[in-house]
């Protein structure tokens, strides 16, 4: 078996997103931390399109782009499957996988807000989640229904980081009163082992966020 | 499959319902064509798309699959006896999925940029999208397509924006030629193919549909 290399960045969920799936399909891998503000050579020399984490290496393989890497995982280790079989089913899954594209690009606004920019990327953000909750995870415990699946996966910052950068924005988004099933899904995703094990401690995130916000600030 | 009623909600000039178009040629499926009014959207489209109102969407038997390269995706599996769209080594498809994301990234985003701003915004965007497409041709090589001796994937993402290169470069006043002759070269390559050409609009048609927008948005 070709050894597997995770190159990540600890806070980035998209690092987090791909150890929760190799976890969950029991795939042994070496982590690697990256110092993003003085990247490896390694890194760039298998992600020299975009220079990014996560990359996954497999052998001497390289795949970049954090969706990419989830569907390569699926298939090289079709065990635990993480997506429906079903076509259908599958397109559902991968539309709401892409939609948290552009809900990470509103969390993103949200993030750089100051004042009545602030209050409207808050709203946008509160607007884009009603949909999903509505219509992409219903009544369903998970988007993955009873068990967690590459949607829930790919929504996992919903969690943990929404919640550091609510505390150091002081607007709250992510409410049992504005999106109850919601909310409780991302606790519900936060209580299982796989994540709860596999995600930074929220001091240590918070500490991040607020670092990271002060020197943009700064700028 | 002779009971399946497959339907694509569609605006002639868009690129990534061409997308479609040319997946549904590849397969060889018969569908309905359904032009759609983006300025007052019908009954159908919102039903469809409630949460994106955009087009392309391929209803099948009902039920609609959204977002171009999912919905090339889906016809892939659906009709997966004929010219598939991706290889079978999961490595390899995951290189294909990378390219065609790197196409929607960046060939749509700068490209609209091109069209829409001026000055030294344009300026940047023109060098994006040269740097984006000579990425692509480094990966193309020597292969006659990306999905190498056939059509494949990465091939649907990216050529139907040939199409509104004419509008680019135009609008851009610079030539993809001179910068990418390669890439011109695989886009005409392509268009040999019947599936290819006749999926793909007229980019002159394009680019006299670009100048309408513009005068529209007030760009000038």
């Amino acid at each position: 078996m070709a050894e597997v290399k995770l190159y990540g960045f600890w806070p980035s969920p998209f690092s987090h997103r791909i150890i929760w799936a190799l976890k969950l399909k029991g795939v042994e891998y070496e982590y690697i931390e990256e110092d993003l503000s003085n990247k490896s050579e390694s890194l760039l020399k298998y992600n020299p399109v975009y220079k990014k984490t996560p990359v996954l290496v497999h052998g001497d393989k390289p795949i970049a782009e954090s969706l990419v890497i989830l569907e390569y995982i699926e298939e090289t280790w079709p065990e635990n499957p993480l997506l429906p079989k079903d076509p259908y089913e599958r397109a559902m899954a991968r539309f709401w996988i892409q939609y948290g594209v552009d809900t990470t690009a509103a969390l993103g606004a949200f993030y750089h807000g100051r004042g009545e920019e602030l209050e409207k990327a808050a709203k946008e953000l509160l607007e884009s989640l009603k949909i999903l909750e509505e219509q992409g995870l219903g009544d369903k415990k998970f988007f993955g229904g009873e068990s967690m699946n590459l949607v829930d996966i790919s929504y996992g910052a919903l969690g943990y980081l929404l919640a550091a950068v609510e505390e150091v924005k002081g607007v709250k988004v992510l409410e049992p009163s504005t999106l109850p099933r919601l909310h409780a899904w991302a606790k519900n995703l936060e209580e299982l082992p796989v994540v709860k094990e596999n995600m930074p401690a929220y001091d240590k995130l918070l500490a991040f966020v607020t670092g990271s916000m002060n020197r943009l600030a700064k700028n | 499959m002779a009971s399946d009623q497959v339907t694509l909600l569609d605006l002639w000039a868009s690129p990534f319902g061409m997308r479609v178009r040319l997946a549904l040629a590849e397969k060889g499926v018969k569908y309905e064509y359904s032009e759609q009014d983006l300025v007052n959207k019908g009954a159908l489209l919102l039903q469809m798309n409630p949460v994106h109102k955009k087009i392309p969407v391929l209803v099948h038997n009902g039920k609609p699959v959204c977002e171009s390269l999912i919905i090339v995706q889906y016809i892939d599996e659906v009709w997966k006896d004929k010219a598939p769209f991706l290889p079978s080594d999961p490595y390899q498809r995951a290189q294909s999925r990378f390219w065609a994301d790197f196409v929607d990234k960046k060939i749509y985003d700068f490209g609209r940029k091109i069209w829409t701003e001026k000055g030294e915004d344009q300026e940047a965007a023109k060098k994006g999208f040269i740097d984006s497409l000579k990425l692509l041709e480094g990966e193309l090589g020597d292969k006659p397509y990306f999905g190498g001796e056939t059509i494949g994937y990465v091939d649907i993402a990216l050529v139907p924006f040939y199409t509104w290169f004419y509008a680019y470069e135009t609008i851009g006043n610079f030539s993809i030629e001179a910068e990418c002759p390669k890439l011109i070269g695989y886009c005409m390559r392509c268009l040999k193919k019947e599936t290819v050409s006749k999926s793909l609009e007229d980019p002159k048609k394009v680019y006299d549909f670009v100048v309408m927008l513009r005068k529209k948005f007030g760009i000038e």
